[in-house]
């Protein structure tokens, strides 16, 4: 265990907000999952007796009869926000103060440093090119990803859950956002502390070698199956993804139709709707895992390989 | 005749003299009297009046109301709100941050922009400087560098929060596009104002983040069909983002207009659009009443 690795890894300046996501993500989740736990006991609590829900305020909050609905902004808003803004620029402040923002020696474009890292937010794309070539890592992919987030609330059909925190009456929105997100933190993190010279994968508190060679080859799906002409590696290629997005597509459906209040929210879901829902499910949240095992476990580098593209 | 007139005439003027002293010093006297009085209360002056426009110094239920409404900076805000609304375990404030955030960073940002030239000559130079000549210059480049790392993660938990709470459902969900538009373009600030330093980090982290841009399908000259299309390094995509074919002064300058311009301009824009529409949609969603599964109406038909 090389401690001082790791230590030259976590404690750069630029990393240390990595090192808060790995606690900020997992506080926030349990925060709101929490809170959803509650009122889902709520929730069960009113299905179960519709006389208490006529009459029930609906919040897991203290409540009494009379008292007013409304607060004031003015105090009772101002003064948290004020106080908010007090504890954020105390916080920089320390931060500040405490840690140096990194400046390394000049730019010199004959000197690459190995490895050459982008800024950690977008340090998951950069792991993506290791899976998938650059035109789909860094640009299909950040586009879908910004396109799917846009559609999310049209194609999310789902009536419940609007407003406050729920888990069982929105598990397929929560469910997969979450694997999005945590995805995104996940690839984030593995970047930065598992990648080392060459862009080799080493493990936190392994000493970085630079002189590591790895003995890998890597293959492409249609070599296994012995398909040498261009042709049917491009056919071959094509029907192999179409049967990835059919068999994962079907995956998704029994997922997302299992309880009968999914069924519901599907049956009121139109097929466009759906369709879209199913496209950057399978390409996003199934897609990128997939590659990454088919790259980890088998050594595949390409699945589709044509004269113009390779996937 | 002459002498008595003379002399009453002296008289005279002595005694107003006297008298109009008199009266000047009664008439300070209660002119500072007023004053302390207004020092004492200023929201009485016409100095105050002018600058705040309807009186609101008693806290009455209205006199609350307009204190938020009247004025320009907080306006923003509606007078009342949810009493559920304001606890933190519901909004995690993480908005609200993220803006003011925003804010801590165009002022340091701006501070910074005194000290800098985005030329390759000086770039580095005025760094150092800041580094260890500008009097709390490391201070002010810390501030700016944290608050923007501190920016992007109060954004994605922002966005975080929103899914939790569904917030971005009926009739809320072209805000959140505008909010995705704020994400992509919190990322593209913090990006551009990584190569500004001119060191070697910012270097290599924009030449691995813009290579990128050659592989884009269509307009990049290595992306899928980009060569068919006539693309090649000195006219796509990529040259486009550089102002050449390398990341050296143009690229530098292209960075710096992007970052102190038109980034910070295009999300002040779509922040208005932002913060109006939560307003527009009926203020933060909730802690809503919960929703029970048997009083889901039928399918609505357009």
């Amino acid at each position: 265990m090389d401690w001082y690795q790791l230590w030259q890894i976590i404690s750069a300046p630029d990393n240390v907000p990595i090192v808060g996501l790995l606690v900020i993500v997992p506080f926030y989740t349990w925060y709101g999952l929490r809170q959803a736990r509650a009122n889902d006991r709520l929730i069960q609590e009113l299905e179960a007796n519709p006389e208490l829900a006529k009459t029930h305020h609906r919040k897991t909050f203290p409540y009494k009869p009379g008292w007013p609905t409304e607060v004031h902004v003015w105090p009772y808003l101002l003064r948290i926000e004020f106080l908010a803004a007090i504890i954020v620029t105390a916080l920089l402040m320390v931060w500040s103060l405490t840690l140096d923002a990194p400046l390394e020696e000049p730019a010199n474009p004959n000197l690459t440093p190995n490895p050459s890292k982008a800024p950690w937010y977008f340090v998951g794309l950069q792991e993506m090119l290791v899976y998938f070539d650059p035109w789909f890592a860094g640009v299909v992919l950040p586009t879908l990803i910004i396109i799917g987030l846009m559609a999310f609330p049209y194609v999310d059909e789902n009536p419940l859950g609007n407003g406050y925190y729920t888990w069982r009456q929105r598990t397929v929105a929560i469910g997969a956002f979450l694997v999005g997100f945590y995805l995104w933190i996940a690839l984030i993190i593995v970047g930065t502390l598992m990648r080392g010279p060459g862009w080799m994968l080493f493990w936190p508190g392994q000493t970085w070698d630079h002189t590591r060679l790895v003995y890998e080859v890597n293959r492409n799906l249609p070599d296994i199956f012995g398909i040498t002409s261009d042709w049917g590696k491009g056919i071959f290629g094509f029907f192999a993804v179409l049967l990835f997005y059919l068999v994962s597509g079907f995956g998704i459906h029994k997922l997302v139709t299992r309880s009968p209040l999914n069924r519901k929210i599907y049956e009121r879901t139109s097929l466009i709707q759906y369709l879209v829902f199913q496209f950057f499910a399978i390409t996003i949240l199934v897609g990128l895992p997939a590659k990454i095992l088919l790259r980890l476990l088998f050594r595949i580098k390409y699945v589709w390989i044509t004269p113009w593209f390779n996937i | 005749m002459e002498r008595e007139r003379g002399n009453r005439g002296g008289v005279g003027v002595l005694e107003r003299v006297r008298e109009e002293t008199q009266q000047l010093r009664v008439r300070l006297r209660e002119e500072l009297e007023e004053l302390k009085q207004d020092l004492r209360e200023p929201q009485r002056t016409q100095l105050w009046k002018s600058i705040f426009r309807v009186p609101h110094e008693r806290t009455t239920p209205r006199n609350r109301a307009i204190a938020v409404l009247a004025n320009v900076f907080l306006h923003l805000h509606p007078a009342r709100i949810n009493r559920d609304a304001v606890r933190y375990s519901y909004t995690w404030g993480m908005g609200g941050i993220s803006f003011y955030l925003f804010i801590v960073l165009t002022f340091t940002g701006v501070l910074l922009m005194f000290y800098y030239h985005p030329t390759k000559v000086q770039a580095f130079r005025d760094i150092l400087y800041l580094e260890h000549d500008v009097p709390f210059g490391r201070l002010l480049r810390n501030m700016h560098r944290w608050a923007a790392h501190l920016m992007v993660i109060t954004v994605w938990l922002h966005m975080f929060r929103v899914v939790l709470t569904g917030s971005y459902k009926r009739p809320r969900e072209f805000n959140w596009c505008v909010g995705v538009i704020l994400l992509v373009l919190t990322l593209l600030l913090s990006f551009t104002g990584y190569l500004l330093p001119d060191d070697q980090l910012g270097f290599w982290a924009v030449t691995v983040g813009t290579n990128m841009a050659r592989a884009t399908p269509l307009i990049g000259h290595e992306g899928p069909f980009g060569p068919q299309l006539g693309m090649t390094p000195y006219n796509d995509v990529r040259f486009a983002l550089l102002g050449g074919s390398i990341v050296d002064s143009n690229a530098l300058l292209r960075a710096y207009i992007w970052h102190c311009i038109a980034l910070p301009l295009l999300a002040a824009i779509f922040m208005g659009v932002h913060f109006w529409r939560v307003r527009k949609d009926g203020g933060i969603s909730g802690p809503a009443p919960v929703m029970l599964e048997s009083e889901m109406r039928p399918v609505r038909k357009v």
